[in-house]
C-alpha cells in the first residue's frame, strides 16, 4: 500500500493543566508510538491553570501536517480558546483543523491510533467522538 | 455486511495478563489497519463481530486473559492479515518487552 508515504493527521492536546497535557501526551507516545505528529499545551501565560490562545496556535504549528490536525480539549476554556486559535489560522489551514468532542486522554489515544493508520481528518475526529455516549 | 466470498478464519488464545486492554487494543488495530482486507474480531464464532480496525470498538470488547479471540477477514491480503493478528496475540502483544509500566 502507498498510504504510508502520505502524512498522518497530527494530534494537539490542550488542557488547563500543563501536567495533564504532558501526561496525556506521554500516554499517546507510549501506546501509539511516533507515527503521529503530537503537541501539547497546558496552563496560561503566567504558568497557572488555564489555556492560552498563542500557545495553542504554537502547538498546532508543531503538530501540523498537510493532512491536518485534531485538537483534544478538557474543560470549557480549552475549547473556546482552541476555537479562537482556529479562527486565527489562515483560510488554507482552518479547514484542516478539528476540535474533537471527546474525553481528552482517551480521545487523544484513540485519535492518534486512528491517525497512525493513515485515516483522513474526518475519520480521526469521528473515531475519537465515538467514545462519547451517543 | 454482505459477504460474497468465504472469509479467512482463525483464532488465538489471549494470554497476556491485562487482557485486551488499551495498549494491546491499540497494537491490534494498528496492525489490522496495515492490511487492505476487511478484518473483524469476535469472542465467539457466532459473533457479534466487530471491526478490528476500530480502536474504540476493540477496546469495548474488553476481552479478559484466557479468552479465545476469533478473527475473520475478506480481501486480497486476508490470509496475511489473519496470520499477523493471530501471531500478535500469540506473542502476548510483545508485552514482555514493553517498558515495565504495569497499570492497574
Amino acid at each position: 500500500m502507498t498510504r504510508k508515504t502520505k502524512a498522518n493527521v497530527g494530534v494537539v492536546i490542550v488542557s488547563h493543566s500543563s501536567k495533564v497535557a504532558e501526561g496525556a501526551a506521554d500516554m499517546v507516545r507510549q501506546m501509539v508510538g511516533d507515527a503521529v505528529p503530537l503537541a501539547f499545551t497546558g496552563g496560561n501565560a503566567d504558568g497557572g491553570l488555564g489555556t492560552d490562545v498563542a500557545a495553542i496556535l504554537a502547538a498546532i504549528d508543531r503538530a501540523w501536517t498537510p493532512a491536518g490536525v485534531v485538537i483534544l480539549v478538557d474543560l470549557g476554556g480549552a475549547e473556546t480558546n482552541s476555537e479562537m486559535a482556529l479562527e486565527m489560522l489562515d483560510d488554507g489551514r482552518r479547514g484542516r483543523v478539528a476540535v474533537c468532542n471527546a474525553p481528552i486522554v482517551e480521545g487523544a489515544v484513540i485519535a492518534a491510533t486512528e491517525a497512525s493508520g493513515g485515516s483522513p481528518l474526518e475519520t480521526v475526529k469521528r473515531m475519537a467522538e465515538e467514545l462519547s455516549p451517543q | 455486511m454482505t459477504v460474497s466470498e468465504t472469509p479467512v478464519i482463525a483464532s488465538a488464545l489471549l494470554t497476556n495478563e491485562v487482557g485486551l486492554h488499551a495498549r494491546p487494543a491499540v497494537k491490534l488495530t494498528q496492525l489490522a489497519k496495515s492490511f487492505g482486507a476487511t478484518v473483524e474480531l469476535a469472542l465467539a464464532t457466532e459473533g457479534p463481530w466487530v471491526d478490528a480496525k476500530s480502536p474504540v470498538k476493540i477496546m469495548r470488547v474488553k476481552a479478559p486473559k484466557g479468552a479465545l479471540l476469533h478473527f475473520r477477514a475478506w480481501g486480497g491480503d486476508a490470509d496475511a492479515a489473519v496470520g499477523a493478528l493471530v501471531d500478535l496475540v500469540e506473542r502476548g502483544f510483545d508485552e514482555e518487552a514493553a517498558n515495565g509500566v504495569n497499570g492497574a
